[in-house]
């Protein structure tokens, strides 16, 4: 009886969510409010939550509360402390939560909402949070080591080296795509980058006075830095309507290309507390501030979906990126369902800081679902503004034109009710000349955002400013992502170029720092050049193969999981890592196939290649390229792309022979042969 | 009226909670505990100044290889 009343409460939920999710799911015609998108999500969060996270850490694991943990054992007061549950929890949510959720699910709706949110909700209970949760508890069992190193211990040297380098190129590829987002979002934008560009006096400014006026004060040091980004987006507006100024900021996109290639180099080449860490602080407060206030936004306003629940495009050729929904919905949306990115950080700072082994539960599952809520708002953000304007702003204008006019014209034709007014009206709502042809989901999420909040705050007149406040969010944490990114594939690549020419290992040498940053940055530039050059506008491009590498090393998580469960002679559990690491696998590699083999040019990397060959062999130019020279270049990055993703597939596979073997070691001996470090019962002073 | 003492702590408590979690998400452990530690293990040993704690802590940040996420 009282066993039964204990899950009353959660019954209600489960009734709450159902009905929740059969009123997004079935409504046909109408629109819905995005409140029960909202209610399904919390409810599905809160049961998985409650049953399937306790299961996996009772059953599962066997989360072991008397079990000390790596911060008491190294306890340095510096990198091993033992922290509160609930500051850890933010502290590994502001690590794992960055661009990825805002984007991917932007992209998605393409499809409708509908596709998308079913993704977002299932990969994130059974893939997504289970990775982060289950790595977390690995590392915690082995002194809080790195996932190469977790690799390299459970199935071998070779694999683990495998799988650093799998993680190399997915960074190079994720800073390649982010740059990109920052680029479209900024080009032509005068209001746009200046606001941005402003961040980088007021980062420098912010340096200088953490470092030498008021040392260490992060708290008053980021209040004055938020009043300053503030003031930099009313600059801006002001230099967007100077007739002097405003052309001085008005760029083309591969003009942007070669100042962010630049900045990228410098800012990952001077001091850290100059320039980056400063604007780390800004992106970081602003980034949990702006998630919180759509939070509120989206509660107060309750927007209604505009979006269909499914478009035409679910059955495949969209305009925004090209693939039917499996397996393309799947890599589209990474962050958010499942993103292998986290398992970096569920084995980097935050085993070092778990008080007991018993928080892994909350914060590796919990942490995950929080960032899960993140792409489920970017979703309602992208669903509630009108969609002959989303298409406008995320078709490339090689299939839909390039003013106004043609473009309502063809969104017309497939069924969205728009007029070139309507568009041009919408641009001028939010303060910018056009927002046709920007791609890559900061734009669109910002279009959103500023829908939501100005009816919270400040009214129509609000709105250029609450578009600008989004984007320079986005772009603020981006940039922060890109010169972090640099540096930590400056130093894998000196650890690399180090086994073979050991001076490079010098961290402290100027001139190996200088060589491995320019080598690092050259690479990222690279793709982003190619990116912006993309006729079928680069996110096309890239957007897979970022998804394809992030979820690729989802697996690999997925698979060590799997491995050490064995190990753990947990073979009758083993289905909860397994599972979803056969769905990553299924998806991933038939992704990476279509992406190199399929027949369509749109899609196939290689068809591609072979229609600009086929006409460079004829004579002709293929638009948007204009010289020969550019068609050959053209076809050299297609068979770039085609290549990298051959590499990422052969990670996963090479992973997933290793993974193999090392199980049928494990199934063939008749005791644990999981290598945790040693049992140490926590003493009475040390409990949470 | 002990219900309300508690509940000011309680609050005090959430403060405290919440100021250390926003300097941790940008890498700055709690001072008060390092302190702590420092006086309970190595009293011998001056520990660093909050000044030399925050440099210290802020260019270990970013000395590591795992980067951001996404």
């Amino acid at each position: 009886m009282q066993n039964l009343r204990r899950h009353l409460p959660w019954a209600g939920v489960a009734i709450l969510g159902a009905v929740s999710l059969a009123t997004v799911a079935l409504s046909r015609g109408e629109t819905i409010s995005a409140l029960w998108v909202v209610a399904a999500a919390l409810c599905v969060y809160l049961i998985a939550y409650r049953y399937y996270s306790l299961f996996i850490a009772n059953k599962v694991l066997g989360l072991d509360g008397s079990r000390q943990t790596p911060a008491w054992k190294y306890n340095d007061g510096l990198d091993y402390v033992p922290t509160n549950k609930h500051v850890l929890y933010g502290h590994h949510f502001a690590a794992i939560a960055g661009a990825g959720p805002l984007v991917g699910p932007v992209l998605a709706a393409q499809m409708g909402y509908l596709p998308g949110l079913l993704w977002i909700l299932a990969g994130v209970v059974f893939a997504g949070a289970v990775q982060d949760f289950i790595v977390l508890f690995i590392s915690t069992r082995r002194d809080g080591r790195s996932l190469g190193d977790l690799v390299k211990q459970e199935m071998g040297t070779i694999p683990g080296l495998i799988a650093l380098f799998g993680a190399f190129m997915i960074m190079i590829i994720i800073l390649a795509v982010l740059a990109l987002i920052v680029v479209k979002a900024l080009a032509d934008s005068p209001w746009g980058l200046f606001t941005v560009a402003a961040t980088i006096p007021v980062a420098l400014f912010m340096g200088v006075y953490l470092r030498y006026i008021r040392p260490g004060r992060i708290g008053e040091v980021s209040a004055i830095g938020f009043v300053l980004l503030m003031a930099a987006i009313f600059g801006g507006q002001w230099v967007s309507e100077s007739p002097t100024l405003a052309p001085l900021f008005t760029l083309e996109p591969t003009t942007l290309v070669w100042l962010l290639v630049g900045y990228g180099f410098v800012a990952a080449s001077i001091p850290v507390w100059l320039l980056l860490a400063p604007r780390d602080y800004l992106s970081t407060f602003l980034k949990i501030g702006t998630i919180i206030a759509l939070a509120i936004g989206i509660v107060i306003v309750a927007p209604p979906l505009k979006m269909p629940a499914l478009t035409q495009f679910a059955a495949g050729n969209g305009p925004v990126w090209a693939g039917s929904l499996f397996p393309f919905l799947f890599i589209t949306i990474a962050c958010g369902a499942v993103s292998g990115f986290h398992a970096l950080i569920s084995s980097g700072t935050t085993p070092k800081l778990l008080e007991n082994e018993t928080h892994a539960r909350y914060i590796g599952y919990g942490g995950m679902l929080a960032e899960s809520f993140v792409a489920v708002m970017a979703l309602v953000a992208a669903s509630c503004i009108e969609p002959g304007v989303y298409f406008a702003m995320n078709s490339p204008a090689a299939v839909v034109g390039k003013d106004a006019a043609t473009v309502a014209q063809t969104l017309s034709t497939w069924g969205f009710v728009i007029t070139p007014e309507m568009l041009t009206q919408a641009a001028a709502d939010v303060g910018e000349k056009t927002i046709l042809a920007r791609a890559g989901g900061a734009p669109t999420l910002a279009v959103g955002m500023a829908e939501i909040l100005h009816q919270v705050v400040g009214g129509k007149a609000m709105m250029a400013f609450w578009y600008h406040f989004a984007i320079l969010f986005e772009a603020l944490f981006i940039l922060t992502a890109v010169d972090a990114g640099t540096r930590a594939g400056r130093f894998m690549l000196q650890d690399l170029l180090g086994s073979f020419v050991p001076s490079m290992k010098r961290t402290e040498s100027w001139v190996a720092n200088l060589v491995a940053t320019g080598l690092c940055v050259a690479t990222w530039g690279y793709f982003l050049y190619q990116g912006v050059v993309d006729p079928l506008g680069g996110i096309n491009t890239l957007w897979p193969l970022f998804g394809i590498g992030n979820q690729m090393l989802a697996a690999v998580a997925l698979m060590l999981g799997t491995v050490v469960l064995f190990k753990m002679k947990k073979d009758r559990y083993a289905w909860v890592t397994m599972v979803p690491a056969a769905w990553l696998l299924v998806c991933t590699m038939t992704a990476g196939w279509l992406k190199i083999f399929s027949a369509d040019p749109k899609l196939g990397f290689l068809a591609h290649a072979d229609k600009y060959a086929a006409a460079i062999a004829e004579g002709k130019v293929l638009a948007p390229a204009k010289t020969l020279d550019a068609m050959s270049r053209v076809v050299f990055n297609d068979r770039l792309d085609a290549a990298l993703c051959v590499l990422f597939m052969g990670v996963v596979i090479s992973v997933l022979v290793y993974s193999v073997k090392a199980i049928r070691v494990a199934r063939g001996t008749a005791r644990v042969t999981a290598q945790e470090t040693a049992f140490v019962q926590l003493p009475a002073g040390q409990r949470a | 009226m002990p219900d309300r003492v508690d509940l000011r702590g309680d609050l005090a408590r959430a403060g405290r909670y919440l100021a250390q979690g926003l300097r941790l998400m940008v890498g700055v452990p709690d001072y008060g505990t390092y302190l702590a530690h420092h006086q309970a293990t190595h009293p011998e040993r001056a520990p660093m100044s909050y000044e030399e704690f925050f440099n210290e802590r802020q260019a270990a940040r970013y000395a590591s290889r795992a980067g951001k996420c996404c």
